[in-house]
């Protein structure tokens, strides 16, 4: 599956040069097959030290006191912090992403299992790991709050009673759209449909876990910080204004990444205390998580308890739609998300659909869990709101006795329509939803399937057609409407081209996988003619590359994408004038082929960007700056909306609620494809784990906050034995906005495919009524479902 | 993850380890293929003193046709199970059982041996021996001694080892009759450890009524447990599915599952049910079949 043309039809870059549309390999994978990368844990410096922390076995105590005399005396101890300590540094609370603050280490009590509430410096981390067992802490216990029900109930116990003025453990609340002219529109509608539903907590679980080495230099101050970080600058920023850092001092490196999935986008506690710990001792200190905290104190994703109404029309129009929210936001609000938006951009719940009015209610609560709500994979809760529409719309078919794609299909925005402002204020920039769909729908056979699914059902066999038609919306900003504390969501690039026509790129946003290297590198042959493999991408180090928010929400082909394109534009611009010198032609007259200059109708006449590179050092022409390089800020005027149409067809057995997929097929439309094979890798990854949250994943907690899910025995990510083979296929509709008319697909199919692998179990037992099974469809649940809709 | 400190060796011989054991004394264990010892350290659940390696021990890894059973050694891995052509023609719910234990990389590295000493009541092999009426033979410094399985798994996590004893070998008694086994097993994901898992072997007589039944649970009671009543509901008579769904109803009601992350217990009751009755459907086909 290979995508052979761009958006006019052919590709504009011989293989040579390997712009766009073209499956480069991957450059950064020389070295990450060969074992070569270099991550975090493999940063070793001289004198460097070592750090375990000591996390809260319960989940919501009062800490009497801490008793760290054995493990300070312990030989290879070198210092044992609490949060007392950090307290005399200001340091024991520190800001998080939404605003709200979150406990650096434990001063009060302790809000959730697995909390920071002390940390050990040693020569060794075996030393470290074992001095955690000689630090002694009196705990008393206070209820714990496991649900956001719980949590919202009367006289519930304060959880946040460290902030002034918080009286309940109400989060935030927020809403979205016109309430008045939604209920206008479900007082009149014929039909009413209604889910409820829950997504449950999830973690991105990246395989690298999270870690730091911070090296403070003691005589001249220089704060190096070596982090897996999504966003190395952003955390500069917050390095800054947390520790009161001259942020000029401040240099943040993210070396290579091993996947981030929204994990690596908040601050955590073990970088403060690191970098703390380096600044008090003088020396390096590394730490490095395990599996088991990466897991229960790191950013979960999703949470949310929802509500969904969709009003109807006799014809089966859609009117309108009503949601509410309940989210599960643990012991400290630490979404990753524009300030605007306290739920994220879940309001563009309306999906692919066109209706008037729409009205979004969204409330968090705190409760006694890890904090978190990151974007796992997804632009700020677009994962939910894909979930709760494709459910609703799959269910109002049934209920109103219509075929689901038919159904979609009355309703979806037509092509026309773009640009479409939807009832919640979003400006879809393009789209053509039915073809994508129906290109879906002919390679599953739709009309077959339907066909052998009445035959399966009367032999009592359960198959079942589920689908999803998706449209998210990636890339922010424009810096009108999107920051993350305060800092507007714009990116940039900065190329240079050497005088042997080698360039150099680097870029404020940050690869954990994506293949930057190469898609970046592409960007630039395609709009300056240099070859992708001439051309080094450089990312992630604060003190060498141009200010930028960083990688997740799908913004960087969006944002630092466009930035690319732009600079390359830029720069081409003055190579014209270059080249105009050396063929003693007026620049007018000069016309461009990927990687040269000729004299209009003499195509003899030409030089290459190699020769206009070394002229622009060895031969500037008088009136021009020497050298070939500059930066750009790209804000981008819109988001882009990556859409398409999943098809998954499963049997269950109905004797014990297990189910298998036998088809998956993915027609997305992400705009014009860069690589095509790094796109459809980024697009079976989501696959994969849009398979994973329908299935098995879910991070729970029993009454006393215990959580399971702390280990990859109990947090079950799949591999390449049990996922489901993928067919996948495409549409290609440009965003009209974008340079290279690019969207965002980092995501497209972790946001899009949940609901069509639920929806296709749903589908197997709608003849028996069943209308919801909460995530994850574990087979119990299914049976359950299948015994309480018989009998 | 890092595991607190501890003094290791590795013998060649089983006399130096069982030297070493009895040194050693109790914070002393045996280590084989580390599947599951390792990873109860790295979380510091077991902090043993002192490990005794047995890999480097040589004639370890047999699989050897003895007068009426098979004989494992101690170091035969899950996958040599899979391969062996003579478990392959003697026991199929071994080699049915084989595969679905955790993924290749611990298959290549885990014992049988391991396994059924560390008596996880998810572990999948202590079901099929239970089936199979196997028998353990231990030693120790003083000799040697046979004992039944039944008595072997004490509770979980608990065998019935003396202190300085080591699991040599399992023996695997061969069906006297046609003979065949199954071994269903309801896992989230490969490499997860059973929901629910349900051996059965079955030997038919000359008239074709079923002469030996064994059946056995994983991860459904405290222990890898035998459904004695199943067994009788089978012994002497016909094989029917009428017969088959009794025998699942009374393997669900020997099973005394937990609702936990994984499901409720009445599901899984239900699902130790059905496997029951599909393993021994597996199980009649393959005795059928033989000639
Ligand atoms: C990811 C993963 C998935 C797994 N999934 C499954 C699964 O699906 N089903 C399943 O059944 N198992 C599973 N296991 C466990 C695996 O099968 C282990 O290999 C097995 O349980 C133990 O065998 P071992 O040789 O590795 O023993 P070790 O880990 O070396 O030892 C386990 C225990 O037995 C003792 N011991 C070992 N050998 C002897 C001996 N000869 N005499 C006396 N004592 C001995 C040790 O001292 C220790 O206490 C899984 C393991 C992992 C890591």
């Amino acid at each position: 599956m290979t995508t052979t043309a761009d958006q006019v039809g052919h590709l504009h870059t011989p293989p040579e040069i390997g712009g766009i549309g073209h499956s480069v390999r991957r450059h950064e994978d020389d070295r990450f097959i060969q074992g070569a990368g270099n991550y975090v844990d493999d940063i070793e410096l001289p004198g460097m030290l070592h750090m375990a922390i000591l996390r809260s076995p319960v989940a919501h105590a009062k800490i009497l006191s801490i008793d760290t005399s054995e493990a300070t005396a312990l030989e290879g101890v070198v210092a044992v912090v609490t949060g007392e300590l950090m307290a005399e540094h200001n340091l024991a609370w520190m800001p998080t992403l939404s605003g709200d603050t979150q406990a650096v280490l434990a001063t009060d009590k302790v809000r959730f299992q697995g909390q920071e509430v002390a940390a050990v410096i040693a020569t060794h981390p075996y030393i470290a790991r074992d001095a955690l067992g000689l630090i002694f802490v009196d705990y008393e216990e206070l209820p714990a709050i496991t649900s956001p029900q719980q949590a919202m109930a009367d006289g519930a116990v304060l959880i946040r009673d460290d902030k002034e003025g918080q009286a309940d453990n109400l989060a935030y609340e927020w809403e979205s759209g016109d309430k008045d002219v939604t209920d206008r529109a479900f007082a009149e509608a014929d039909k009413i449909v209604s889910l409820e539903t829950h997504y449950p907590r999830s973690h991105p679980s990246p395989l690298e876990t999270c870690g730091a080495v911070a090296d403070v230099d003691p005589a001249s101050g220089q704060v190096t910080i070596y982090m897996t970080s999504q966003a190395p600058h952003a955390h500069r920023t917050v390095f800054a204004l947390v520790a009161g850092l001259p942020e000029q001092n401040i240099r943040i490196i993210s070396p290579d990444i091993g996947g981030g999935f929204g994990n690596k986008v908040p601050v955590y506690p073990g970088y403060v205390i690191a970098t703390a710990a380096s600044l008090l001792i003088g020396k390096p200190v590394k730490w490095v998580e395990s599996r088991t905290e990466n897991l229960i104190s790191t950013g979960f994703a999703r949470d949310y308890h929802m509500k969904g109404e969709l009003a109807l029309n006799s014809e089966g129009r859609i009117l309108a739609l009503r949601t509410e929210i309940l989210s599960d936001q643990g012991a400290f609000f630490a979404d990753a998300q524009p300030t605007k938006f306290k739920a994220g951009l879940f309001h563009i719940v309306t999906g692919s659909y066109d209706y008037p009015a729409a009205h979004v209610v969204a409330r968090g609560a705190y409760t006694n869990k890890a904090p978190g709500g990151v974007a796992y994979r997804c632009s700020f809760r677009v994962t939910e709101a894909s979930y709760m529409i494709e459910r609703l719309v799959q269910n109002a078919a049934y209920d109103i006795g219509m075929d689901p794609a038919e159904f979609r299909a009355l309703n979806f925005i037509k092509p026309e329509q773009f640009p479409y402002h939807s009832p919640t204020g979003f400006v879809y920039d393009s789209g053509d939803y039915e073809t994508a769909m129906r290109k879906a729908l002919g390679i599953v056979d739709y009309e077959a399937l339907r066909k052998e699914q009445a035959e399966a059902r009367a032999e009592g066999r359960l198959i079942g057609i589920g689908m999803a038609s998706f449209t998210e919306v990636v890339g922010a900003g424009n810096s009108k409407d999107y920051d993350i504390l305060g800092l507007k969501m714009f990116d940039s690039a900065e190329l240079r081209v050497h005088p042997t026509g080698k360039a150099i790129l680097k870029l404020g946003v940050k690869s954990q996988g994506q293949g930057h290297e190469t898609t970046f590198a592409q960007i630039v042959a395609e709009e300056l003619g240099i070859p992708a493999g001439d051309i080094k991408v450089l990312e992630g180090d604060t003190d060498n590359t141009p200010y930028g928010l960083g990688t997740y929400a799908s913004r960087s082909t969006p944002v630092a994408g466009a930035a690319t394109a732009m600079i390359s534009r830029t720069l081409r611009e003055k190579a014209r004038k270059i080249a105009a010198h050396l063929l003693e032609a007026s620049a007018d007259d000069l016309d461009w082929e990927p990687g040269k200059f000729f004299v209009k109708g003499s195509p003899e006449q030409s030089v290459t960007i190699q020769d206009v590179a070394f002229a622009a050092y060895t031969n500037p022409p008088p009136d021009e700056q020497p050298g070939l390089e500059g930066v750009h800020y790209y804000d981008p005027p819109n988001m882009t909306y990556p859409f398409g149409t999943y098809v998954v067809v499963v049997e269950v057995d109905a004797e014990t609620g297990e189910w298998n997929v036998d088809r998956m097929i993915a027609v997305d439309d992400c705009g014009v494809r860069i690589n095509p094979m790094i796109v459809d890798g980024q697009i079976m990854g989501g696959l994969t784990e849009g398979f994973a949250a329908a299935t098995n994943q879910f991070i729970t907690f029993d009454d006393e906050g215990n959580c399971i899910g702390s280990n990859f025995m109990d947090y079950l990510v799949p591999t390449a034995w049990e996922t489901p083979r993928f067919e996948l296929d495409e549409t290609v509709t440009p965003s009209p906005h974008h340079p290279i008319g690019a969207k965002g697909v980092g995501e497209s199919a972790t946001v899009g495919s949940p609901a069509a692998y639920v929806n296709a179990v749903i589908d197997a037992l709608a003849h028996l009524g069943v209308r919801n099974i909460d995530m994850p469809l574990l087979p119990d649940r299914v049976w359950s479902a299948i015994q309480n809709a018989t009998g | 993850m890092y595991p607190p400190a501890f003094n290791y060796s590795a013998p060649t011989s089983v006399e130096e380890v069982l030297a070493t054991l009895a040194k050693e004394g109790e914070g002393a264990r045996v280590l084989a293929g580390g599947q599951s010892l390792i990873p109860m350290m790295k979380l510091r659940l077991a902090s043993p003193s002192y490990l005794v390696d047995i890999n480097d021990v040589d004639g370890l890894d047999y699989i050897t046709d003895v007068n009426g059973h098979v004989a494992i050694g101690a170091l035969v891995r899950h996958n040599d199970i899979v391969k062996s052509e003579l478990i392959g023609s003697t026991n199929h719910a071994m080699t049915d059982a084989a595969p679905w234990i955790a993924d290749p990389i611990v298959r290549n590295r885990g014992t049988v041996c391991g396994s059924i000493a560390h008596c996880d009541p998810e572990g999948d092999w202590n079901s099929v021996m239970l089936a199979a009426r196997a028998e353990v033979v231990a030693q120790s410094a003083a000799g040697e001694r046979v004992i039944p399985i039944d008595d072997f798994i004490v509770d979980f996590f608990t065998n019935s080892l003396e202190p300085g004893e080591i699991v040599k070998e399992v023996r695997v008694p061969k069906y006297t009759g046609r003979g065949g086994g199954a071994y269903v097993k309801l896992e989230r994901k490969i490499g997860d450890y059973a929901t629910v898992g349900v051996a059965t072997q079955l030997e038919l007589g000359d008239d074709g009524k079923i002469a030996k039944a064994g059946i056995a649970m994983t991860a459904v009671n405290s222990k890898n447990t035998r459904a004695a009543a199943a067994e009788q509901v089978l012994v002497g008579e016909t094989p029917s599915d009428e017969l088959f769904r009794e025998a699942g109803n009374a393997a669900a009601q020997a099973s005394e599952p937990e609702t936990n992350v994984r499901g409720t217990e009445e599901w899984k009751r239900e699902v130790v049910s059905v496997y029951t009755r599909r393993g021994l459907e597996t199980a009649l086909a393959q005795a059928q079949a033989q000639a």
